[in-house]
């Protein structure tokens, strides 16, 4: 068995095995740690809107609300509120967490469409759900791409430069950093036919995905399942006390 | 002189008064480290519950906290990063209770917490967070940091490591009910000096009353005059009040110290002394950690929803404002003054701080707010117990200076808070720095101001 063959079948079964059992144990092993029931009586006049949960989520902004009464339905839209109100600094942080919140978005913004949008990626898929949509074109996807790595680069000159976030980083941050940086770099090398034989390079490719997979559940990469959890209950605890989110 | 003048001219704070890693704890009983260890430790664990535990899980150390912290901002010391201050915690959750636990003791990945760590936090925790709540609100993965930071305080004050003023005060009020120490009938003399001075009714355990309301022993100790001027406005609404001998003193020292039990304590007394009254709403004083220390936290704590209303004083005042019963007289020809909101009575209590301003609107009186107001409002850097602390003085000092100059930006000459630990800051700012503000409690300009 060639190093595809194994990256594209025992490898990638198996580092899909450990993904979606890590994921699924982190989270339940999360669920069922204790709950607190909230016995404070939610404050009145200031629970969201379905309407205003939405317009939240589309403008990044806090909506203007004023309810009388807090309805099971209300305390879902306190929730959405934040998942939206989150999505970018409120306006006097903005200037001290542009340049971090750019690069952030950005990057994961040029991965989402090099995963979706490339044509190799939609064959894939489309080989699993049976449905493929069009690929963007080569030199399109090819400048994404060379774009995206250089963010991932300057995030990590950030991380590097910070005092900060030198001081708050950990194995997990680089770590992480390292098999997502490897896995685009190996499939932009695929892509532009350099570094050696195709094959050999798609395999690399490959494997550095099926390393993504088995890392996800234990690292940071778990923010993708954690984001909007953590920013909804944030969102109802602080809603019910009539407080800013 | 300008707050820049004053602070170059010698007032200012030395980056080395600052920073002091050796010797800046304090260790309150006689365990032995490994007792304090392990009292932390399972405090931690029994702490974090599942919205804890997501939260700890969902930080991405993308630092963003850093920047909305005073204490980061005002010193660019890294180690204040307000996520930073909640790392024993996470460290003794993820070795101890998280999903993969296990994984992390069998393979070492995270260290057992020791007494150096915590003896360091013990700086980070109590001498470097206000539990003012920027973080809170920066934070893109929507981490309540401050909900942490409290957790992190509860472990501290099982194993001992805690500021001693803060002890001091915390015990004080277990022993005698008063953060002074003083007892009830003691307490009781004072409020009876306050009416006969001060010419106001002051009722104390009065029968078939509506309302019962709170001061804080340090309200009644250095500002007798907001104590007066709630009575004054409570008769002027008509409000059928009283204050209860055995809970007269509101703050909630535990609350800020970390002891669970000290803090459900304290909110056990005030909620006793309602029963007995037979009142349906308590009216909490500017003490704005006392108000969130009743109306959110100590409800949790007390196992079941509070037999009446929770209201900071400032929250009354605007609802009667509201209903045409508290009727104020305009100010003529006074100068604007600058509103500072409180962060923990807006943030985490989640007070409406545009209420405020109709009680300025209604007095006719112009009420300046910083570049950042309201829900964003900067910290004055004495909340959550670092006032208290004298050990954090260079520290506190140095946020002040940052609200110095915020002040000296709107050119308002009298500062006004609605939060009697805030005018305390202030206060204390004011002397240290020589500074030619005035600054008053909300309550006292409203009485002020009565029709």
């Amino acid at each position: 068995m060639d190093l595809l063959s194994i990256a594209r079948g025992p490898a990638l079964k198996a580092a899909l095995a450990i993904f979606f059992f890590g994921v699924t144990w982190r989270l339940v092993g999360i669920f069922l740690l204790r709950h607190n029931w909230q016995l404070s009586v939610g404050r009145a006049g200031t629970g969201a809107s379905l309407q205003g949960a939405l317009k939240s989520i589309f403008t990044f902004r806090r909506p203007r609300l004023s309810r009388p009464r807090r309805s099971p339905m209300e305390s879902t839209a306190d929730a959405a509120v934040a998942v939206g109100s989150r999505s970018w600094p409120h306006p006097p942080f903005v200037r001290r967490t542009l340049y971090g919140e750019t690069i952030g978005y950005l990057y994961h913004i040029g991965l989402a469409l090099v995963v979706i949008f490339s044509a190799p990626h939609i064959l894939v898929l489309k080989s699993f759900f049976g449905a493929g949509w069009p690929a963007l074109p080569t030199p399109v996807i090819t400048i994404i791409a060379v774009l995206t790595l250089a963010l991932l680069f300057a995030a990590l000159m950030r991380r590097l430069g910070s005092p900060v976030l030198r001081h708050l980083s950990n194995f997990d941050d680089y770590y992480s950093w390292s098999v997502v940086t490897l896995v685009f770099a190996t499939g932009l090398m695929a892509h532009g036919h350099v570094g050696g034989p195709y094959q050999d390079v798609l395999a690399w490719h490959i494997l550095s995905f099926d390393l993504l997979l088995a890392w996800f559940p234990f690292g940071k990469l778990m923010h993708a399942f954690f984001l909007t959890p953590s920013r909804a209950i944030a969102g109802y605890l602080l809603k019910r006390r009539g407080a800013p989110v | 002189m300008s707050a820049d003048q004053r602070i170059r001219s010698g007032a200012a704070v030395a980056a080395s008064d600052i920073r002091r890693p050796h010797g800046h704890y304090d260790e309150e009983g006689g365990a032995s480290a490994q007792a304090r260890v392990d009292s932390a430790l399972r405090s931690f664990v029994l702490d974090v519950g599942a919205v804890a535990a997501l939260r700890l899980d969902s930080c991405v150390h993308c630092g963003m906290c850093a920047e909305a912290c005073p204490f980061y901002v005002n010193t660019g010391d890294p180690r204040y990063t307000p996520i930073h201050k909640a790392e024993p915690l996470k460290q003794a959750y993820k070795r101890e209770a998280g999903p993969f636990a296990l994984f992390f003791r069998i393979f070492g990945l995270k260290r057992r917490v020791t007494i150096s760590e915590l003896h360091e936090w013990e700086e980070l925790l109590f001498d470097s967070c206000t539990l003012c709540g920027r973080c809170s609100l920066i934070c893109p993965m929507g981490i309540d940091i401050t909900a942490l930071i409290q957790d992190a305080r509860h472990g501290m004050a099982e194993a001992g490591l805690v500021p001693r003023a803060l002890y001091d005060k915390a015990s004080a009020q277990h022993r005698t009910g008063d953060a002074l120490g003083k007892g009830r009938e003691q307490t009781v003399r004072a409020l009876g000096q306050i009416a006969s001075e001060r010419e106001v009714e002051i009722p104390i355990d009065r029968p078939d009353s509506d309302v019962m309301v709170c001061t804080t022993a340090e309200e009644l100790n250095a500002y007798p005059d907001t104590v007066a001027a709630m009575a004054k406005i409570l008769a002027h609404t008509g409000t059928k009040y009283t204050f209860c001998s055995r809970a007269v003193d509101g703050s909630n020292y535990g609350y800020v110290e970390g002891s669970l039990a000290w803090e459900r304590e304290n909110v056990t007394r005030i909620v006793d002394a309602a029963r007995e009254c037979g009142v349906r709403t308590v009216i909490m004083p500017e003490d704005a950690y006392a108000y969130v220390a009743l109306r959110w936290e100590g409800t949790e704590l007390f196992g079941e929803p509070l037999p009446f209303e929770v209201k900071h004083i400032s929250e009354f005042m605007a609802d009667e404002l509201a209903a045409g019963r508290l009727r104020l007289q305009h100010a003529a020809g006074e100068a604007p003054v600058l509103l500072h909101e409180s962060c923990h009575l807006i943030r985490r209590g989640g007070n409406d701080s545009e209420a405020l301003l109709r009680l300025f609107e209604a007095m006719g009186l112009e009420a300046k707010r910083p570049a950042d107001h309201g829900a964003f409002s900067r910290c004055c850097g004495g909340g959550g117990g670092v006032l208290e602390n004298e050990r954090a003085d260079p520290l506190r000092y140095r946020v002040f200076e940052a609200k110095m100059r915020e002040v000296e930006a709107t050119g308002a000459e009298e500062v006004v808070t609605c939060c009697s630990v805030c005018r305390r800051t202030f206060d204390d700012g004011v002397k240290r720095f020589d500074w030619d503000k005035s600054v008053k409690g909300l309550t006292e300009l409203v009485a002020e101001h009565l029709a």
